[in-house]
């Protein structure tokens, strides 16, 4: 890979914390979009902002690129406030909006020189088309690319100018497996070079994979925050799932288990066992299983996901 | 697709590019663009072409003063400066909205006056090919210019493509593009028709020949012709054209909407 031979690493071009955010709100006439809501991003480092459709994810990723105004709370972006946009600050910071952005009849690459121009060290721009996978439809209008290739042109024109900081609104989205894992080595190369990424997903396992820090949103606050581990991990249960014969008392069962653990049957068989499970809280089901003359079928014991956390805190309703 | 990247790959190193590279580059994928798209040309090249022709050679068509191709050459002109400034200009800005350009570009640091500052210039190039090929092949036709004249035209030529672009940036930037499209494609047909374009002022009904002189269509394409005839333009046409440009400028610069 080429494209920055013989820069210096990680150049910390000022001490500040990439993104400061402090009791963030805004207010639309009646509609409160986001309400109290804090950040905090340090060079290097990946936030991850997770939230159902119109948490506010999208209007406070605004609020930190300029370009639209605060009701109330402070916003430091690179030691500045973002408000208008200043061109000192756009110059540092890379933007990926939602939905990209070009002419409808440019070509990838002119596309990608146009926004290259505009800055003072831009990346190699036919490398990045190349490292990206543009180049098959280089000669190609914008209008005429997939949503997939449009991303990635998108994520090309964030990242072309070196900036210290990058805002990805929903990176991935149209993204194909292949595409986003690519995507997801970027993000994790452009955090070891030192680059501040704040991301929006709906993906869990984007969050899992990329992020130091996530922060959950809903309704315009911040609901829970915290490192990947730290939110799968505080709080939650460990479940033990199993399958035996239906209707077994589990009065029983509990009687078995130390203070404080719960079991119930969900459909008819599947069974559900929830508390610290340890090997001999483990030892313990299926013993007092084998003692009713059945078999523990299909143990499995599991750790709640990001998901499981995330929809236990903004709920399974579908949003529109 | 996976990949790998060297340590340091995306070190950062921010910073505004040169001013000019940024107007350069800008000016040249603008120029590109209305180049390559075929409506465009349609409207911007080819329509103005085949009435100077035919206005020139058919003399049944619209009565013309002596010589005819020099009336003729000053109503494809002022045409040429409508579909470039006005409809071209608005459409084109109406549907780079729609597309997220100018939110993209807003995300750079290329400052906003440039951003409008590269699209005039994209317009620039294209007048500079309309009056150069429109020019040239009026020549063919047996239009013998003098300096004077040829002065006051280009005067004009400027002032209008000005007004007119004004008009366009207007209208583009601030409606719907599908709406941009129907209204800047039918204010061409009406203003090419009654608007002082084709037929000249003196030869519409009534008050309407005064009311077009008014409008930046008549006050283009009367002056044109008036002075590739020999004569000098009105002090009331260039007055029409300054005002038209000033206050729609002034106008755009506060509804152009960036996304």
């Amino acid at each position: 890979m080429t494209g920055s031979e013989g820069r210096a690493p990680l150049r910390s071009v000022s001490g500040d914390p990439a993104v400061e955010v402090r009791d963030l709100v805004v207010r639309y006439g009646t509609t409160t979009a986001v309400d109290g809501l804090d950040l905090d991003l340090r060079p290097g480092r990946v936030l991850a902002l997770l939230g159902p459709n119109g948490a506010g994810k999208t209007t406070t990723v605004e609020v930190c690129e300029g370009f639209r105004s605060r009701t109330a709370g402070s916003v430091r972006v690179l030691g500045q406030d973002p408000a208008g946009a200043p061109e000192a600050l756009r110059a540092r910071i890379g933007v990926m909006p939602q939905g990209g952005g070009a002419y409808p009849m440019v070509r990838v690459r002119e596309m990608l020189d146009l926004v290259a121009a505009c800055s003072a060290h831009p990346l190699d721009t036919g490398w990045l088309i190349e490292t990206l996978g543009l180049d098959s439809c280089a000669r190609l209008p914008y209008k005429r690319l997939s949503g997939g290739q449009q991303q990635r042109l998108s994520l090309a024109c964030a990242i072309v100018g070196r900036p210290e900081l990058v805002f990805l609104d929903e990176p991935t989205s149209s993204l194909d497996p292949q595409g986003r894992h690519l995507v997801w080595d970027l993000v994790r190369a452009l955090r070891a070079d030192g680059v501040a990424v704040l991301l929006t997903t709906h993906f869990m396992q984007e969050a899992e994979a990329l992020a130091d820090d996530v922060v959950i949103v809903d309704h315009g606050r911040v609901v829970a925050a915290g490192s990947p581990d730290e939110l799968t991990t505080s709080g939650a249960e460990d479940t033990m799932r199993f399958r035996a014969p239906p209707g077994m008392d589990l009065t029983l069962l509990e009687g078995v288990l130390p203070e404080g653990y719960l079991s119930k049957e969900g459909p008819p068989g599947h069974y559900t066992v929830s508390g610290r499970i340890d090997p001999q809280v483990l030892a313990a089901v299926t013993a007092w299983c084998a003692r009713q003359g059945v078999l523990a079928d299909d143990v499995r014991v599991g750790r709640r996901s990001l998901e499981d956390v995330f929809l236990d805190l903004t709920g399974r309703e579908l949003r529109s | 697709m996976s990949a790998t990247f060297d340590a340091g790959t995306f070190a950062p190193d921010p910073g505004s590019g040169s001013r000019g590279r940024m107007l350069v580059v800008h000016t040249r994928t603008e120029t590109l663009l209305a180049l390559r798209h075929s409506e465009q040309l349609l409207l911007t090249l080819v329509i103005p072409l085949a009435l100077l022709v035919g206005l020139t050679l058919l003399q049944g068509l619209v009565e013309l003063p002596e010589p005819r191709v020099n009336a003729a050459l000053g109503t494809v002109l002022a045409l040429a400066m409508m579909s470039t400034g006005f409809t071209s200009q608005a459409i084109a800005l109406g549907f780079d909205r729609r597309y997220g350009l100018m939110r993209r570009l807003a995300a750079t640091a290329i400052p906003r006056w440039l951003v409008v500052t590269g699209r005039l210039g994209g317009m620039a190039a294209v007048v500079v090919i309309q009056v150069v090929v429109l020019g040239g092949v009026a020549l063919a036709l047996g239009w013998r210019p003098d300096a004077g004249s040829l002065g006051w035209a280009l005067l004009l030529v400027v002032l209008g493509a000005g007004a007119f672009g004004a008009c366009g940036l207007l209208l583009g930037g601030s409606v719907r593009a599908d709406l941009v499209l129907v209204i800047a494609n039918v204010v061409w047909f009406v203003l090419l028709f009654v608007g002082g374009i084709v037929v000249p002022a003196d030869q519409l009904p009534g008050p309407l020949g005064a009311l077009v002189e008014l409008l930046p269509s008549g006050a283009l394409a009367e002056g044109l012709r008036d002075v590739l005839l020999g004569g000098t333009p009105g002090l009331a046409h260039v007055v029409v054209l300054v005002v038209w440009g000033v206050a729609a400028g002034l106008v755009a610069g506060r509804t152009l909407k960036w996304d």
